[in-house]
């Protein structure tokens, strides 16, 4: 019963891996859009960036690096925190 | 500790490292790269420092209180920059045409002027502050903790 549960569900994996294989988009299918070109013609002039992917990184999707740097900074906070307390606790108990 | 040819070669190629990341991080406006990078550059030279030495000889020049206080600097001069534009949009580039990096390029190719880019120098600035001292850090943290000892407090 348990081998048949897992052959189902590997199966369904397999299908679900497969048709995502044969319906991905050809290379370069989503064409460039309307935001594409704004950004192309217009990041030199309203942010004076020659490096068009930062103005994009830190100014048009500041928010999303905002985003980045507050994972990082959790991440450090974690580290650090999980690390010290271990250590601690060993040496109370 | 491994031997003193290994030690004093750290020592040398840190400097050029150091170069290197900051070079990376001040001209990402320029160039590809920018903060996170050139912070990920940084951070491989202490982890070399880190196998050339021990994590005991190096705790005792990079102090975690000083990471600490270096990361958190770096969070919030972000966030001020981000709510300094608030009069416009959060995140508004309010610097371009302004005394400081307020150069407009001409567009399309050119050979790349430093005093340009508004804020975003500044922004990268502050990125990759945060991420030499956080990720210095965490590297100082994992291998305290591999040796079993514990992080100064």
């Amino acid at each position: 019963m348990r081998r048949a549960i897992g052959l189902f569900l590997w199966l369904v994996l397999v299908a679900s891996l497969v048709s995502g294989m044969l319906l991905i988009h050809p290379f370069g299918d989503p064409s460039p859009t309307d935001m594409d070109d704004y950004i192309i013609e217009n990041a030199q002039n309203q942010t004076g960036s020659n490096s068009v992917v930062a103005s994009v990184v830190f100014d048009y999707r500041g928010l999303d690096t905002l985003g980045e740097a507050t994972i990082l900074f959790t991440a450090v906070t974690g580290v650090l925190l999980l690390l010290r307390t271990q250590k601690r606790k060993e040496e109370g108990s | 500790m491994l031997s003193k040819i290994v030690r004093t070669v750290a020592n040398q190629l840190m400097l050029f490292i150091l170069i290197f990341g900051l070079y990376i991080i001040a001209h990402g406006h320029l160039t590809p790269g920018g903060g996170f990078q050139g912070g990920a550059v940084v951070v491989s030279g202490v982890v070399m420092l880190l196998v050339a030495f021990n994590s005991k000889e190096l705790k005792k020049s990079l102090r975690e209180r000083l990471l600490s206080i270096m990361e958190s600097t770096g969070a919030l001069i972000f966030i001020a920059l981000a709510f300094a534009g608030l009069g416009t949009v959060f995140f508004y580039n309010f610097l371009v045409g302004s005394p400081i990096f307020g150069h407009i390029p001409t567009p399309g190719p050119n050979p790349g002027d430093f005093w340009t880019g508004g804020f975003i120098p500044l922004m990268n600035f502050a990125v990759g502050l945060k991420v030499i001292a956080g990720l210095s850090a965490v590297v100082l943290a994992i291998a305290l903790f591999a040796r079993g000892e514990e992080m100064e407090e």
